[in-house]
């Protein structure tokens, strides 16, 4: 600590200069995990309230696609609800529409189709909840934030279906970047089959549904999907079936990965030139008695201070951006463990660097702090 | 008479340059008691920082064997060596090789972090002691090349050493400036009673010195009068 501290207040502007960018890595790092959480929360925080632990889809459905191609027969519930450790099995519809409200409002929405007294009932946070009727639905509160509010008519473009909306749960529940909206199972599936306000309804209409949402621990999916001929996915694997979600968490991993690769090769480069400039001064100071590993634990402590009040200047910064950029439309989401995670990862990261940059020391012959060898 | 604090018995050195073998020290026998200030002169490449590298444990010796204040080098694992030379060995280099970074005070409390030293000088005190009490704060770059000299001595004597070695110390001073530094380096070796070994080129400075042996490819000659 007696050196590595004073040659940073010595040498404030190389280090600065070298903080500044670990900082600047770090508000990107902070910015990056903010995006991708609000990414998930929009991709699949409509699913991830769902108290389902697992979906089970139609046999060999698109594992990518799972959600908007499944057609599962309404006969599987009752075969999952019979499978060892299920709690309850409840049908389960999935559907994407586009609609406008009666105050002229535009709306996308995921229409999630479910039975009343299922474990997959939504709670609202204001208005009511579902109550039986067939025109019901109950919105997201992020929908609401979108000008949409109870007692609107939703008319749905596709098949001129009228839906009131009764109520708004709380928090968000987005699916594939769209709110979500509960409404009765039966006229989900009138919905989906396209059937027209008045048009008669087929009977099959009312034995599809999406998947099986099945609640239980323990549960052998396997066994169940070999019973009723479906194929399961937990909920967290069926969040890759919704769209776009492996792609855009995929590429954000991939540029977070490249960040921590960067910083590591950063640090590790700025401590291998300054351990090369340092070389005289590290011979002088082994000629006098300083054990490797106390020049090796004095350029870490260096190191180590560097990447944290760097990182945690940037962190604050990021914290701030991102404070910033959340109050606009973009998905941003502000949670403390994957920046805690981040922010770990890129001291650790970073310090593995400055380790092999400093390993050098232990290289560095006394001798040739003599004579004609300087 | 008291016991040689450094003494260096048949010592020989000899390194690979390509094909050839170079004798760097060859069969050389050096006694020196505490309070002696012994200057080792020759022309360039005669073999004189080998001798206080060896002297200082950084290397071994091919043949021959050294021993600082009655415990042999030989026979020392590098850790061992690293805390013989922390405790009972100084180094006065040329240009005073001082840590940029640090502030004259900090110059002598350095070698003072590196591990346990028994009863070490105090720094402030020895700082006044060379005429720098007035510049501890200053860093090395603020001082004159005489009094970053004398620091890099205080900085060698810090520890108490038994035996203190010196390369060139006046290689970069003027003239006046040299006669100070090596009254300096012949003051604290009879006061202290530290047996140092002084290798220069500057003859107008060895009549500070106990004596002067004359070096001459690896091979110490006969000591001198001053």
């Amino acid at each position: 600590m007696f050196l590595a501290l004073r040659e940073i207040t010595f040498a404030r502007g190389r280090f600065a200069l070298m903080g500044s960018v670990v900082a600047l890595i770090a508000i990107l790092m902070v910015l990056l995990s903010e995006l991708s959480v609000g990414l998930v929360n929009d991709g699949v925080s409509g699913l991830q309230r769902l108290k389902a632990t697992s979906f089970a889809f139609q046999e060999n459905v698109s594992k990518d696609a799972a959600f908007s191609r499944s057609i599962v027969d309404r006969e599987a519930v009752d075969v999952w609800a019979g499978q060892q450790g299920v709690q309850e099995a409840a049908p389960f519809g999935n559907a994407l529409i586009n609609g406008k409200t009666d105050r002229g409002v535009d709306v996308d929405l995921a229409l999630f189709g479910i039975e009343l007294d299922s474990f997959l009932a939504p709670e609202v946070d204001r208005g009511t909840a579902l109550s039986g009727a067939r025109d019901e639905v109950v919105i997201s509160a992020t929908a609401a934030e979108s000008g949409v509010d109870v007692g609107d008519t939703i008319t749905i473009e596709q098949t001129g279906t009228t839906l009131r909306v009764v109520g708004v749960m709380p928090d968000q529940h987005t699916f594939g970047h769209v709110d979500v909206g509960y409404l009765p199972l039966r006229t989900w599936q009138e919905i989906r089959a396209g059937v027209r306000e008045g048009d008669p309804v087929p009977d099959r209409v009312y034995d599809e549904i999406t998947a099986v949402a099945v609640l239980g621990d323990d549960v052998d999916l396997a066994a169940g999907d070999r019973a009723a001929g479906t194929s399961s996915m937990t909920t967290e694997e069926s969040f890759g079936a919704s769209p776009g979600y492996t792609a855009e968490t995929s590429t954000l991993m991939l540029i977070q990965v490249f960040l921590y690769a960067i910083s590591a090769l950063v640090v590790g480069a700025f401590f291998t030139v300054l351990t090369i400039q340092r070389k005289q001064e590290i011979a002088v100071m082994r000629a006098m008695g300083a054990s490797t590993r106390y020049l090796l634990r004095d350029s870490l402590v260096q190191s180590f201070v560097l990447l944290a009040v760097s990182t945690a200047v940037g962190v604050g910064l990021g914290l701030l951006a991102g404070g910033a950029i959340s109050a606009t439309s973009m998905p941003f989401a502000l949670e403390a463990a994957p920046i805690a995670t981040a922010t770990a990862t890129l001291i650790v990261l970073g310090m593995i660097g400055a380790a092999v940059a400093v390993v050098r020391i232990i290289r560095v012959d006394p001798l040739t702090a003599l004579g004609e060898n300087r | 008479m008291t016991a040689p604090t450094l003494v260096l018995d048949q010592v020989s050195l000899y390194h690979g340059d390509g094909d050839e073998t170079i004798t760097a020290l060859d069969h050389v026998d050096l006694s020196v008691q505490p309070g002696e200030l012994v200057a080792i002169v020759g022309p360039s490449g005669a073999g004189k920082s080998s001798l206080l590298a060896v002297a200082g444990g950084l290397i071994q010796p091919s043949e021959g064997r050294v021993s600082i204040g009655g415990v042999e080098l030989a026979g020392l694992n590098a850790r061992r060596l690293t805390e013989l030379r922390r405790t009972s060995v100084g180094f006065v280099f040329q240009s005073a090789n001082l840590v940029p970074a640090l502030t004259a005070v900090d110059q002598l409390r350095l070698p003072l972090t590196f591990g346990a030293v028994e009863d070490p000088r105090d720094p402030l005190e020895l700082l006044g002691e060379i005429g720098l009490a007035a510049k501890a704060k200053r860093r090395p770059h603020q001082l004159s090349g005489g009094e970053r000299q004398r620091l890099g001595i205080a900085r060698a004597l810090v520890t108490r050493p038994k035996v203190l070695l010196v390369d060139e110390p006046t290689a970069a001073l003027d003239r006046q400036r040299s006669q100070d530094v090596v009254a300096l380096l012949a003051e604290e070796t009879r006061s202290h009673g530290v047996a140092t070994v002084m290798v220069t080129h500057d003859h107008d400075v060895l009549h500070h010195c106990t004596r002067v042996h004359e070096m001459i490819d690896g091979r110490l000659g006969a000591p001198a009068a001053v």
